[in-house]
């Protein structure tokens, strides 16, 4: 290797320092008014001393924040199969009707009257995923996927609540993603796991056994994170309801069906819908996300408020309840209006059958991928898979290279790596989901380069895994030292750990 | 062929065929055969860019919004002006298309962004350490008490009736569930509220709103004293970010846990949504907080670099004994909010937040000059409240006749308070200009006369 | 032979008079990986029997630790929380967690000797 530049700069990839160790007094980057100078009418409560903020010209902050912007990896720049996130392309038409005046610039507070458009478009959106989910209701305020879980199954408590039959136990599947658990313990309940069986689904018997007067719900995902449709739904969820319980569906994973299944036919109670994975709003590198909640009849009248409802040829906004049954308020106001617009536009390009078509393609590309590299990978459940494929670390069994140094060799080869170590059933997990906006050439060029990795590993190269990833514009980062000595923000007197055993 | 799908006919067949199966039906054979759907769903088909524009927009042109109307509404999301570069960034494709950084090597942008944006929360509400972002001001208020029972192992929270009344109802939606009390109180409209009177050995917080819903800010320092006198936390809320930049800080006045709406910073109002919840606390507490935190550590080869740490409060670790379910930020909205800051530094935040000061200085002297008009507030940031000589939700729909959106009538909220019927929160912000607040005033004449 | 005693949950306890030192064994923390974080329970709290105790966390994982034997906590070891790298580095030693005044040093009986604790994880193997 020949010595880093002293630069820091490695060709494009520019050094970048952090905003306040290029600050300069005084500097701004927005040019604003004179104030007049008036006596503030604070109360005495002026700020005292600096806020430290950094002062950079407008120049300044556009080169340093495109720096940034060029460190990521994104869907933009290459296939993304990050399992269970759906990371699929994202409509540019989408953020261009976001940002129409009339959507963006109005306020929540206005006369009701006066935004009779976002009213309607939250209602025509809240149509198609009803329609769509086959479900009666949908509760459209909720702000992102866990937001709408704690919605539903709020609602199933406000249900349960008024029939005087409170209950305390939420059964979740071992292979649950960790929002579930941590839902149900939010929402007052106590977590009981009901095993898989050996094909991977839910075990029937387990969940039959487990069905008591406590149990309030069921959190079952479906397709579920093993990338396998339950077979045995409609089953499972006549158990849960013979027990008095309710069925809730994650519906992380509704892109595999959408078009093709209704949830609401399988006998699901209620199922949030996170709109960027099936609706293409932008992950944004962590959101914000979406999180409308579909209720069946019996569930519909708890929904949380604000709801939006037609009536006499307009739309009205309900913020209050008269029937004092809803679960109450979620957040600061209506619901997630900027996503809405995104999901909307992107459900009315695709239409019904656009909608079907993504579904199969994501189904189609994720078993294309799973019959490429099966054989050199262990499927530990036979297929057809759902949107993802998922194997475990069997083959790479006493090679020295782990789960963890097989994806960060994919990075080496200009890949974003698959989801590692989720679910937690399978051991060394890699789950891959190629979504359906990707070619069959890309997802050649994938199967070649998780095919090349696999021969070089089990070829003995252990050492060459773990060094990886080399060309990456980071080596392997310090996640120990990270969390021993967590560092959290910027001082002037720069490493020193603020966030642990610090005094006041 | 539909634009955003890349497969032809000929690679579905040819896919189909390494697969093994005769069609598409075949993958879907688990799913049981009376949820099949045979056909498209009763939905219209698919649209052209251009139709889906012309649809969108046709909704849009119903609305009357902040663009185009004189605006003076508040409460909890503020008009204000988004410099051009901050869009411009966001929608960087390297941003706006990427995932929560689990692979910290490839996603370096998003994570020194966010350290750099939690430090900026941090010295914005004079606390040590601050998290990746939340939902919003309310659910933010509602995890902060969640925070506050877990540190304290206490199970009740004292609300000011000054705490802006979604919030209230959100903490009560929490609680519900959650298994612990709300002792709330009643909007005091003139005269000061003691919270600190209600505490006792049960609380595990004080939550109090500054500037609170009425436009009025507060000196916590008293209340910080009596909170943990009593060994309970002070949770300071603000939902006007920009307040920030003139106002006592919540840290400097000794809170505790900050709750915060960030919208006003880089995020257009959208109708509520997304918005910013921000989140900030002492560094004794960092490891009892929910959500996502960057934090800064070096590479295998000595460099400085970020990660996500402290993973083990999370959902995705800690399942049901996480300190929260949520998995993500508003990390979009966090991006806006840093680019607007770090445009604006310290002189033009400090700046901005003194034009808004004296945009509502000016209106509330332009309204008091009215008859039938009082300005309630002895002090205030950006907004304020005035009584009217009529209800107010009839004179704000009066106004709107006029094509003036004027301010929030405190019985949208309060709707069995009579004594909150005759009160409008009206909001100021640097977007005001002379002639909007003339045709407020006119609006009003007209309403009032 | 030393006179640990090891609980099915992985942890030790050592002896002495009725005073009972309470660590991770040498396994458990390999499982684990690197340490970075031990949350320590307050002295003269009581715990029961299979009480949690402590908490201990890697970077992708956190674990309870549980009282193998009821008893009150008499001292904890400071020293783990600026340095829980003790824990992988010397896990039977400085990388003790509690000390414990045990109330029914009969409740012993049921924990396993280091002979049956080897057994106990080549059976988990």
């Amino acid at each position: 290797m020949t010595a880093a530049p002293s630069s820091g700069h490695r060709g494009l990839v520019m050094d970048e320092p952090l905003l306040f160790e290029q600050d300069a007094r005084g500097r701004t980057g927005v040019d604003l008014p004179e104030p007049e100078g008036r006596a503030p009418r604070l109360g005495g409560l002026e700020r005292a001393g600096r806020i430290g903020l950094a002062g950079l010209s407008e120049p300044q902050a556009v080169r340093h924040f495109t720096r940034l912007s060029q460190k990521n990896y994104a869907i933009d720049s290459g296939l993304y199969p990050l399992g269970s996130c759906t990371m699929k392309h994202n409509p540019r038409l989408n953020e261009k009707a976001a940002r129409t005046p009339g959507f963006a610039m109005a306020h929540p507070l206005q006369p009701p009257r006066t935004v009779q458009g976002c009213l309607e478009l939250i209602g025509a959106l809240a149509h198609w995923l009803a329609t769509l989910t086959g479900m009666p209701g949908v509760a459209m305020s909720p702000a992102a996927g866990a937001h709408g879980e704690l919605a539903g199954l709020m609602t199933i408590r406000a249900a349960l609540t008024d029939r005087g039959d409170p209950r305390t136990t939420v059964l979740v599947p071992e292979s649950a993603h960790g929002t579930n658990p941590a839902t149900a313990a939010l929402c007052g309940y106590g977590v009981e796991a009901v095993p898989a069986n050996d094909r991977g689904r839910i075990d029937l018997g387990a969940l039959g056994r487990a069905l008591d007067g406590n149990v309030a719900a069921l959190m079952l995902t479906n397709p579920n994170t093993c990338g396998l449709f339950e077979d045995e739904v409609i089953e499972a969820a006549r158990l849960v309801h013979d027990a008095g319980a309710f069925f809730y569906a994650d519906g992380a994973n509704f892109n595999a069906i959408v078009g093709r299944v209704r949830p609401g036919d399988l006998g699901v109670d209620a199922m949030h819908i996170n709109l960027h994975k099936t609706f293409s709003t932008p992950h944004g590198g962590g959101g914000p996300g979406g999180g409308p909640v579909a209720l069946s009849e019996p569930l519909a009248p708890y929904a949380p408020l604000p709801r939006v409802v037609a009536e006499g040829g307009g739309w009205s906004l309900v913020e209050r309840d008269g029937t004092g049954r809803s679960c109450g308020r979620l957040r600061s106001f209506h619901g997630q209006m900027g996503m809405f617009v995104r999901a909307l536009a992107y459900t009315m390009s695709h239409g019904s059958d656009g909608l079907r078509q993504v579904a199969e393609d994501a189904v189609l590309n994720a078993n294309y991928v799973m019959a490429r590299l099966e054989g050199a990978y262990n499927a530990p459940f036979p297929g057809p898979c759902m949107h993802e494929c998922l194997f475990d670390d069997e083959t790479l069994r006493d090679t020295g290279v782990s789960t963890l140094d097989l994806a960060k060799a994919m990075i080496d080869e200009g890949f974003h790596p698959m989801t590692v170590y989720f679910p937690l059933v399978v051991h060394g997990a890699m789950l891959i989901e190629p979504t359906e906006t990707e070619s069959r050439q890309d997802l050649d060029l994938f199967c070649d380069a998780m095919l090349r990795l696999m021969e070089r590993a089990r070829s003995g190269d252990a050492a060459w895994f773990r060094e990886a990833p080399r060309l990456a514009p980071w080596r392997r980062l310090d996640e120990t030292t990270a969390a021993r000595r967590p560092v959290l923000r910027w001082t002037p007197e720069a490493g020193r750990p603020v966030g642990n055993d610090r005094p006041d | 062929m539909m634009r955003y799908l890349p497969q032809t006919d000929a690679d579905r067949r040819a896919m189909l065929e390494v697969i093994g199966a005769a069609g598409i039906d075949d993958l879907y054979v688990d799913v049981p055969r009376s949820a099949r759907l045979e056909g498209p769903l009763d939905l219209p088909p698919h649209r052209g860019e251009l139709e889906v524009e012309r649809a969108l927009e046709a909704m849009a042109a119903k609305n009357l919004h902040g663009g185009d109307a004189p605006f003076f509404i508040g409460c909890g999301a503020y008009r204000h002006h988004i410099p051009a570069s901050v869009d411009a960034l966001v929608q960087r494709g390297e941003f706006l298309t990427s995932y929560t950084p689990y692979q910290p090597e490839i996603s370096q942008g998003t994570l020194q962004m966010l350290f750099e944006f939690q430090t900026m929360v941090a010295m914005l509400t004079g606390m040590d350490v601050a998290n990746a972002s939340m939902y919003d001001g309310a659910s933010a208020t509602a995890e902060a008490v969640l925070m506050a029972n877990r540190v304290t192992r206490r199970d009740r929270a004292v609300l000011s009736g000054g705490l802006h009344p979604h919030y209230r109802e959100t903490v009560e939606t929490y609680a519900r569930c959650g298994g612990f009390e709300v002792a709330g109180a009643a909007l005091t409209i003139e005269g000061a509220e003691d919270p600190a009177a209600r505490i006792d050995g049960r609380t595990s917080c004080v939550v109090v709103q500054t500037p609170d819903v009425m436009g009025r800010p507060h000196d916590l320092r008293g209340l910080a004293d009596a909170c943990h006198a009593a060994g309970a936390l002070l949770v300071a809320v603000v939902t006007e970010v920009v307040s920030l930049g003139l106002v006592a800080s919540p840290g400097e006045m000794g809170a505790d846990i900050v709750a915060c709406e960030g919208q006003s910073l880089g995020n257009p109002m959208s109708f509520g949504g997304p918005c910013l919840g921000l989140f900030a606390t002492r560094g004794k507490h960092a490891r009892q907080m929910p959500g996502r935190l960057a934090g800064e550590t070096v590479d295998a080869s000595g460099r400085r670099g970020y990660v996500l740490t402290l993973s083990t409060r999370e959902q995705h670790i800690r399942r049901e004994k996480a300190t929260s379910n949520i998995c993500t930020n508003a990390g979009l909205c966090a991006l806006a909010f840093a680019i607007h800051l770090a445009l604006l530094g310290e002189a033009g935040l400090t700046r901005l937040a003194r034009l808004n000061h004296e945009a509502a200085q000016r209106t509330a002297e332009r309204l008091e000059a009215l008859d039938g008009v009082t300005v309630l507030n002895d002090s205030y940031f950006n907004e304020f409240t005035v009584r009217l000589a009529r209800r107010a939700d009839a004179v704000v729909e009066a106004l709107a006749d006029r094509g003036v959106l004027g301010g929030v009538p405190l019985s949208r909220f309060l709707p069995d308070d009579e004594a909150a019927a005759d009160l409008m929160v009206v909001a100021a912000t640097e977007m005001t200009t002379a002639d909007e607040i003339e045709a407020l005033a006119a609006g009003l004449g007209e309403a009032l006369g | 032979m030393s006179d640990r005693l090891y609980s099915r949950d992985h942890e030790w306890v050592e002896v002495n008079g009725d005073i009972a030192t309470v660590g991770i064994s040498d396994h458990a923390q390999d499982q684990l990986g690197d340490v970075v974080f031990v949350e320590l329970p307050e002295t003269g709290r009581a715990v029961a029997r299979n009480e949690q105790a402590c908490v201990v966390e890697s970077v992708k994982a956190a674990s309870e630790v549980y009282a193998p034997v009821a008893g009150e906590v008499v001292e904890v070891n400071g020293a783990l929380v600026d340095d829980p790298a003790r824990v992988n580095a010397d896990p039977h030693g400085e990388g003790w967690f509690v000390r414990l005044r045990i109330d029914e040093p009969g409740q012993l009986a049921d924990l396993m000797d280091e002979q049956a604790y080897r057994a106990y994880l080549a059976e988990l193997e």
